[in-house]
């Protein structure tokens, strides 16, 4: 059960920016094909086009999950339209063998006036199962949407989830041998998305997975190999992790974008913040120092400390607490900040640094984004936050509670 | 275990293995039919659940057009030389035809627009958009049939054996209209000039067709009918609805041919043009 069902050689395709110019190209593309010339050209851009997606190659085995990250507008979607044979690619090639089923466009088709049950039978046939077939699946589809009594009433009645979850229902009878799936796991309520995730775990043990999501904990989960798309074109790794920490590391460059600052109001004159450890592994300790030349004596002052992973989310929290409350002298002062343990899944993360002076929130220091710290070990996603736990077995004993 | 079935996507035009596409062609028109059916029965009862007047919408146009026909004539607004049926019966019934023309010709691109989602994110066999067309045509046509036979009835004009080849006429009305529909898709789809522009050219070409003027017998006008090939297709199947002998039945069967091979061609023009309109509708 190991035969090769995707293969993707060297596959690009272009867009235009401008919509008069889209429609023209498309006109001549449609004169070129009639004349039964190739698509695409020889690879050369015309004025106003991109590559969107470029010299993507990969190969996937049944069994196997492959993860496709990006940021939006990295070309996720329009390699997976090529892969669905919606759009023929502009250079390179695409083999699939056998079905392809895409969790794509749920309930696309859908007429609201007619009830649930119609739209059944034409949604499953737009996905190409025969009436027969329609038939045999009807009460799992309505069993799996659990929309109960509303399967007879018209379509514009249901609530969005419910017709997500019909859509979904429909889409996952299918046995295909390749699966598309673009981030719809994440509709509906938790339960309902509990049950997707084990209908697509059945069906990824017998089909080829191909799987696009921002959801990190996702990616980690399901895939087996990753695809991460930048602008365009793409590498492969083949651990999920690796390619997670690609991701990470081209959103933390946009985000060291997201205009890091340091600023200091009086009565500081100037600071300096430098981390002694910026690259550090799972549960290591994290030092900081801060340098700052005052005017003048400040009592009491309370310092906070934020982590911010890559998607810019605070992923921890750090702050002084009474004990060690923070009194500044005139002229220098170095503040030695220690923090025990840093538990942070790995990955990287930039420091966000505030000083202020007690009940008040307005800060004499602020270090925003400007230094960042990597950390390793332990798997991504999940959470940013990782503790370690201490697990120990008894054996032959019974808690009565 | 079974062979799977194995699918290539590359730049190549299709057009370069001509064998292999038209076994493709006929594959997807088989795979499509049921969908074809499904669409068509979704489309027809959602129009008609939704409408107050129902079936009435299927020739409340035609009847309007043929009222004010009347009107015009009876009032001497408008003089039209005699027509061998009563006048009446030939300006419903060539309406009535021209109708049932129209909607076919309409139908390829409307069905495309109204699936434009589902075109963007699916992959079905397009043909079963155009196959759905002709149904809702076809199903459309059989009430505005029914309703002629039972007017021109009353006003005492029988088909008579010749009923038994309506059937073919309206067919041959139909596979015109999709045929030239299918043509002005793909263009129609990238710019929304073409169904805009498409009434314009209908509403002149209504006009050297014998709809609801008799043929003029001299003049160029007389040659514009004659050339027309839309004239021998709606004057035979007025003919056989009316129970005439066919005037023009060599013309008749040399356009049918015709458009079959115009069907084809446009058809596999249609296939082509899928995936590069669908790369641009959504870009």
């Amino acid at each position: 059960m190991s035969e090769t069902l995707v293969k993707v050689e060297g596959v690009s395709k272009k867009f235009c920016r401008s919509l008069k110019k889209s429609l023209w190209y498309g006109l001549q593309d449609l004169g070129r094909e009639i004349t039964g010339r190739r698509h695409g050209g020889n690879g050369e851009l015309r004025p106003d086009e991109f590559w969107a997606v470029k010299d993507v190659s990969f190969e996937l085995k049944r069994g196997e999950c492959l993860g496709l990250i990006g940021r939006n507008g990295a070309g996720k979607t329009t390699l997976l339209r090529m892969l669905n044979g919606l759009i023929k690619p502009d250079t390179g090639r695409i083999e699939l063998r056998g079905r392809v089923g895409a969790l794509i466009a749920l309930g696309a088709g859908f007429n609201p006036i007619l009830t649930g049950r119609e739209n059944i039978y034409v949604n499953a046939s737009v996905l190409g199962l025969s009436k027969h077939e329609i038939d045999e699946k009807l009460t799992a589809i309505i069993d799996f949407a659990e929309i109960g009594e509303f399967i007879d009433s018209p379509v514009q009645n249901y609530s969005s989830g419910m017709q997500v979850r019909l859509g979904f229902a429909i889409a996952a009878v299918l046995d295909p041998d390749i699966l598309v799936l673009d981030e719809v796991l994440a509709v509906g309520d938790a339960g309902f998305r509990s049950k997707c995730y084990n209908r697509i775990g059945m069906l990824q043990k017998e089909a080829a997975v191909i799987f696009v999501s921002h959801n990190m904990e996702h990616i980690a989960r399901i895939c087996s190999k990753v695809v991460a798309m930048i602008e365009g074109s793409c590498t492969i790794s083949h651990t999920p992790v690796e390619g997670i920490q690609l991701y990470e590391k081209e959103n933390l460059a946009i985000i060291g974008n997201d205009n890091p600052c340091l600023t200091v109001a009086p009565p500081f004159l100037s600071a300096r913040v430098r981390i002694l450890n910026p690259h550090m592994y799972w549960n290591d300790p994290l030092d900081i120092l801060v340098q700052i030349n005052s005017e003048c004596m400040m009592e009491d002052l309370n310092l906070y400390g934020l982590l911010y992973a890559s998607n810019g989310s605070v992923a921890i929290s750090f702050v002084s607490t009474k004990r060690t409350n923070i009194n500044i002298n005139q002229g220098m002062n170095v503040l030695r900040v220690h923090i025990k343990n840093i538990p942070l899944a790995s990955g990287q993360y930039s420091l966000g640094l505030t000083l202020h002076p007690p009940e008040n929130i307005a800060h004499i220091l602020w270090s925003y984004k400007e230094h960042r710290i990597t950390v390793e070990g332990g798997i991504p996603g999940f959470s940013a936050c990782r503790l370690a736990a201490d697990i120990s077995v008894d054996y032959g004993f019974v808690d009565k509670k | 275990m079974s062979e799977l079935p194995v699918t290539i996507y590359t730049p190549e035009s299709s057009l370069a293995s001509p064998g292999k596409m038209v076994r493709e062609m006929f594959a997807d028109l088989a795979a499509g039919r049921e969908l074809a059916w499904r669409l068509a029965v979704r489309d027809i009862q959602a129009q008609y659940r939704q409408a107050f007047l129902g079936f009435l919408w299927a020739f409340i146009l035609p009847v309007a057009n043929t009222l004010a026909w009347l009107f015009l004539t009876g009032a001497g607004i408008v003089t039209v030389s005699s027509t061998s049926l009563p006048y009446p019966v030939y300006v419903f019934s060539g309406t009535m035809l021209w109708a049932i023309f129209m909607d076919a010709l309409n139908s390829p691109l409307q069905q495309a627009n109204a699936a434009k989602g589902m075109l963007a994110k699916l992959n079905f066999p397009r043909e079963a958009l155009i196959v759905s067309g002709i149904y809702q045509t076809l199903f459309n046509a059989g009430i505005k049939l029914a309703l002629v036979l039972v007017a021109i009835a009353v006003l005492g004009v029988l088909p008579g054996w010749r009923a038994l080849l309506i059937p073919l006429g309206v067919m041959s009305l139909i596979l015109v209209g999709t045929a030239v529909g299918v043509l002005i898709t793909p263009v129609g789809l990238l710019y929304t000039d073409v169904g805009k522009a498409v009434p314009l050219l209908m509403q002149f070409l209504m006009y050297v067709t014998p709809v609801v003027f008799p043929m003029p017998k001299e003049g160029w006008a007389a040659t514009l009918f004659a050339v027309n090939p839309l004239t021998p297709v709606l004057v035979t199947a007025r003919d056989w609805l009316t129970g005439q002998t066919p005037e023009f039945l060599g013309y008749f069967l040399l356009v049918n041919l015709a458009t079959v091979s115009l069907l084809l061609a446009v058809w596999i023009v249609y296939r082509l043009a899928m995936p590069i309109l669908i790369e641009r509708m959504s870009a």
